[in-house]
């Protein structure tokens, strides 16, 4: 046992702790402990008073028994009961039992905060201490409703001690992250600002603390703050080392509070001011240049604190993203630590440069370090930096170096650590689709990860290479090729079964030609597997058979007898035995032409945000990851990515197993990630027939029309330049409707331009039932007009006419275009012809939402590409509009400005029609 | 700055400061998980650590591990040199601290540590005024009366 060094000593809790030490087993230190509780209970109990003394040396040691992980339930009272003890050590003593063990306790917590609140007024700034920090750690909200309105008034008081200052503010910061809502703004907010003022560096670092949490608030509440701060940070790095004394730390002026100054800047845009503006660049450029200068000193504490400083200026250039210089300075130097012995340094360096990949100014400058990336990911002993490393290759990713680095991280995952290999498998499934260029490249990647990291693969992976299989028909020959020839491996993960088990029942006939991958061969291959796989595996191989027997007749019998057989027909799993029963009978029953219909290939999937990139957001945290789509902060310095990754998460993803049976349409119909228009959709009924119009121009389905009688929905899937709509008529009497029919009529313009195929409707509508028709269209070229659907029925004798304007526009027929800022200005320019541009200002109809912006534009149909804008609050897109004879490739800027409540919209085509038809549109949306 | 943990070497926890609240059955998690993801990493490696939302910076000196948890924003460089300065103020006040310091005298190591953080925020970063007022304390309490009003 060491000497007890200094203050008091208290032999009987070292004797206690001596002992618990010296215990060897668990059951002896258990043993000890409750003699000991059993001893101070009786204390406690006992009729004689305990004096302070013994008072706070028992309190004490429950204290450290609850610290060694055992549970206390007495003692809070005597603890509550040293608070209002004039000793020092005894009532600083009660407050840490205090605030180690307090739970919210109704009675106690009143009796704790009467104590706080004497020591608060005691002006005792020993003791008034004391009570802020048991306000700051416990920080329940019963403390802030009790001192929340009382601890600004200490803080600006002009005759408040400057350690009460500093405690105060950090307690008010405490209070403020719990509870918000409890902390009143006021007239003290001003004051505070002028702490940046104050002569003790102390005060304004606690302030500085304060204010920056507080600014991300409400930001307008503390704008003057950054004046401050600016005049603050230039005195500060313009100083010699020694001037600040106590507050240079290893030869560094004040890195604290350079940092947190820092920090603060960071809540707002770059000063509008210009002085204001040059004088912050001169702090940085000094920051950046004293990174060239030789240490000082040889400790690494030197060099942390002076590095600190170093990249907390490149966090704030990164984030005013707004001086070319100063980014590609920060660039290089980053690029310098790259390289350092430090392994902190280049693990940083990584950290900093993927939000610097995501600036236009500075993208270029962080690609021409891939080498030395690539590099640390094969040769860094530390997983910690290798994991920087793959964020960092997928944030500098484009179309331009994709190629590389999807191969470089396919090498790494053969050897990568098992913690990250999700991440990895999502970040390349990510990449692997964001720049196919080529979809034979695309499939061949997930293969192979597949093959590398089968088992973590998660569905969403897999889910997706069949959607995009399906969407193209280009690649769907390969897909069967590649899957039979990858399923030929001895050993297949279970993944590959399930991609090659769907891909062959949907394209098997593809590759059906060569006698070597005959029907019968690849049933033979698909069936080996089935015993070696899970139950939903297995689920998804029987429908991939009955899709053979629809696409290949000669195996039919084959595959009956497999379904015929007792492990089949009787298998213990429900699913398995149903689908066998219900599989053999629909083959024996059923004609050709019902298979064939039942049977179908799947109709393409909408497009959508693929549920990788939403998976990668939600494991990763949304403001963890790196650019993809829009990393840039906002002014509070926090990401849009949280709400953005919730909504995605939400859409529901297709379960394969359960929609191959069936053909029906694989969506509900979540073509948008939020339903922006879903209040809608129950509108009264009214009489007029194209009000509801509008409301499709960014959605595909919903009500498009309804009255007492009769209610039309409309389900619609579009793709390249054509498109399928349900129409849904919903008897909503009584009664029957007779003789109904329909037809679809356009002008003369329009009948030119667009082709509405209509299949026959049922002529009769039962009470309360719904009929569905089907109409096929066809867009041969752009238009304006919007085709009408005529109904007719009799109802209870009257002939009722009804008239519907389809919503049929033309940027139904989008598809939406991913490309680089670079493509993006180019191609801008080579739109410059005034008859290519069309721009409308207009005034916004509707609150505005970044995030509602956003769906609706992706609902528009086109992509959205972030980091395009130097200004991150517009909105850039673009997408090629397919008809049957021409493409137009459209590019979109719209500019919303929320001062004035005005939006500024611009297209350019290669069509003037095209460009006048889309802001039309477009404009009547906000 | 979420919290801070001292753990020795063989994963005896000494001393956990939790600076938002926190339940009792998470708080025993996030120990569990940082002793067993700091205590197995090989010397010289990198002092920073991604866990889940939180930027793990740690350092050892001598037997005991000093581990924080930081939010997105902090400076992990920076905080490296909160956990030096606390053992810088330690080592003041006790002359040249030991893990034993820290064992017996438990009570000191959290007032050192609240002169210094509040909040999870540097409240006071020189040394000499944090010193001054743990001495202070330290008289204070030899001077029996303190006045009191």
């Amino acid at each position: 046992m060491p000497a007890v060094s200094k203050g008091d000593g208290m032999r009987g809790l070292a004797v206690f702790i001596s002992d618990i030490r010296n215990c060897k087993s668990k059951e002896s230190e258990v043993k000890r402990i409750n003699k000991e509780l059993a001893n101070i209970r009786s204390k406690f109990k006992g009729d004689k008073a305990l004096d302070g003394y013994s008072k706070k040396k028992y309190v004490c040691k429950l204290l450290f028994i609850f610290l060694l992980g055992h549970d206390i339930d007495f003692g809070h009272m005597e603890a509550v009961n040293l608070l209002s003890s004039n000793k020092y050590t005894e009532k600083q003593i009660g407050y840490l039992f205090i605030s180690v063990l307090v739970n919210s306790n109704s009675d106690l917590i009143r009796l704790i905060n009467n104590a706080i609140k004497n020591d608060l007024a005691s002006r005792n700034s020993t003791f008034m201490n004391l009570a802020l920090h048991c306000i700051a750690n416990v920080g329940s909200r019963e403390m802030a409703e009790a001192f929340a309105s009382e601890i600004p008034r200490i803080l600006v008081a002009g005759d408040t001690m400057d350690s009460v200052k500093q405690s105060a503010a950090l307690c008010l910061l405490r209070l403020n992250r719990t509870s918000p809502d409890l902390v009143p703004m006021g007239e003290w907010t001003a004051r505070v600002v002028h702490l940046l003022n104050d002569q003790h560096l102390g005060v304004v670092t606690a302030a500085t603390s304060l204010i920056t949490t507080l600014a991300q608030k409400s930001p307008d509440d503390f704008k003057t703050s950054v004046s401050l701060a600016v005049a603050r940070l230039s005195r500060i790095v313009t100083s010699a080392s020694i001037d600040l004394q106590d507050y240079t730390y290893y030869f560094v002026a004040a890195p604290w509070l350079s940092v947190k100054l820092l920090r603060l800047l960071q809540c707002y845009p770059p000063p509008e001011d210009t002085s204001l503006r040059s004088r912050l660049t001169e702090c940085l450029e000094t920051i950046l240049n004293k990174a060239q200068e030789p240490p000082k000193s040889k400790k690494v504490q030197h060099s942390n604190a002076k590095n600190a400083v170093l990249f907390e200026a490149i966090a704030l250039i990164i984030h005013h993203d707004s001086e070319p210089n100063l980014l590609v300075r920060a660039c290089n130097q980053l690029g310098q630590f790259l390289q350092h012995r430090e392994t902190n340094l280049r693990y940083l360096a990584l950290e900093s440069m993927c939000t610097l990949a995501s600036s236009e100014f500075s993208h270029e400058a962080v690609k021409t370090h891939i080498e030395t990336v690539i590099n640390a990911l094969k040769t860094e002993r530390d997983v910690s930096v290798r994991q920087r490393a793959v964020d960092l290759l997928y944030a500098m990713c484009d179309r331009s170096n994709s190629k590389q680095i999807v191969a470089e991280m396919l090498s790494y995952l053969e050897t990568a650590d098992y913690s990250i290999r999700e991440e990895i498998v999502l970040k390349v499934a990510i990449l692997a689709e964001k720049y196919a260029v080529d979809y034979t490249w695309y499939v061949d990647t997930i293969l192979n990860l597949i093959r590398i990291a089968g088992d973590y693969v998660s569905e969403e992976v897999w889910y997706r290479v069949i959607q995009i299989v399906i969407n193209r028909d280009d690649v769907q020959g390969y897909a069967a090729k590649t899957v039979f020839e990858a399923l030929q491996a001895p050993a297949c993960h279970e993944n590959l079964v399930k991609v090659g088990g769907y891909i062959l029942g949907e394209f098997g006939n593809l590759i059906a030609g060569d006698p070597r991958s005959s029907p019968l061969v690849q049933f033979n291959l698909l069936h080996s597997k089935f015993h070696l796989c899970s139950v939903p595996t297995r689920a998804l191989l029987l429908s991939a058979y009955i899709k053979f027997i629809n696409l290949f007749p000669e195996v039919k019998g084959t595959i009956q007898d497999v379904l015929r057989s007792d492990s089949q027909l009787r298998n213990a799993d429900v699913e398995l035995q149903q689908r066998a029963v219900e599989y053999l009978r629909l083959s024996c029953i059923a004609s050709t032409d019902i298979l064939a219909t039942v049977l179908e290939e799947m109709p393409p999937f909408p497009e959508r945000e693929s549920s990788i990139l939403a998976k990668l957001k939600k494991k990763k945290g949304s403001s963890k990851l790196p650019d993809m789509d829009d990393s840039r902060k906002n002014v509070n310095g926090s990401t849009e990515h949280a709400e953005d990754a919730e909504v995605a998460s939400k859409v529901p993803s297709h379960t394969f197993t359960d929609d191959l049976s069936v053909n029906s349409a694989p969506s509900s119909g979540a073509s948008l990630l939020v339903d922006v228009f879903s209040d809608f959709s129950s509108a009264a009924p009214t009489e007029g027939s194209d009000e509801h119009f509008p409301r499709f121009v960014c959605k595909n389905n919903g009500i498009i029309y309804e009255n007492q009688l009769l209610q039309i929905g409309l389900k619609s899937e579009y793709r390249q330049n054509l498109g399928r709509m349900y129409v849904f008529y919903g008897n909503k009497t009584s009664t029957q409707f007779l003789s109904f029919s329909t037809s679809v009529s356009s002008n003369d313009v329009l009948d030119s331009q667009l082709n509405v195929q209509e299949k026959p409707v049922d002529p009769l509508i039962e009470a309360g039932a719904q009929v569905q028709q089907i109409l096929n269209i066809e867009c041969v070229s752009d238009f304006s007009d919007a085709p009408i659907l005529n109904i007719q029925f009799r109802y209870g004798g009257t002939l009722q006419n009804i008239a519907v304007k389809l919503p049929v526009m033309l940027n139904k027929f989008f598809q939406p275009t991913e490309m680089t800022s670079q493509d993006f200005f180019q191609r801008w320019k080579q739109l410059g012809a005034p008859q290519q541009e069309v721009q409308k200002i207009f005034k916004a109809k509707n609150q505005m939402d970044t995030d509602v912006s956003k769906a609706k534009l992706l609902g528009f149909g086109v992509a959205l590409l972030d980091g395009v804008d130097p200004n991150p609050a517009n909105f850039v897109g673009a997408g090629i509009i397919h008809t049957k004879t021409t493409q137009v490739g459209c590019l979109l800027r719209l500019e919303p400005n929320t001062q004035a409540q005005m939006y500024r919209l611009t297209l350019r085509t290669s069509k003037e029609s095209v460009s006048q038809r889309l802001v039309e549109l477009l404009s009547e949306q906000f | 700055m979420r919290f801070l943990l001292l753990f020795s070497r063989q994963g005896k926890l000494r001393l956990q400061k939790w600076f938002v609240p926190t339940s009792e059955r998470e708080k025993k998690k996030v120990i569990r998980d940082m002793i067993m993801l700091v205590l197995p990493r090989q010397p010289r490696t990198c002092n920073f650590l991604q866990w889940k939302d939180l930027k793990i910076v740690y350092k050892r000196y001598a037997s005991l591990y000093f581990c924080a948890g930081l939010e997105e924003h902090d400076n992990e460089l920076l905080a490296l040199e909160v956990l030096h300065r606390y053992v810088e103020l330690l080592d003041k006040y006790f002359g040249n601290v030991c893990e034993l310091d820290i064992i017996f005298n438990f009570e000191k190591a959290y007032f050192i540590l609240d002169e210094f953080l509040m909040g999870g925020e540097v409240l006071e970063t020189s040394k000499f005024a944090v010193n001054v007022s743990m001495e202070q304390a330290d008289t204070l309490q030899e001077s029996f009366k303190v006045s009191y009003h």
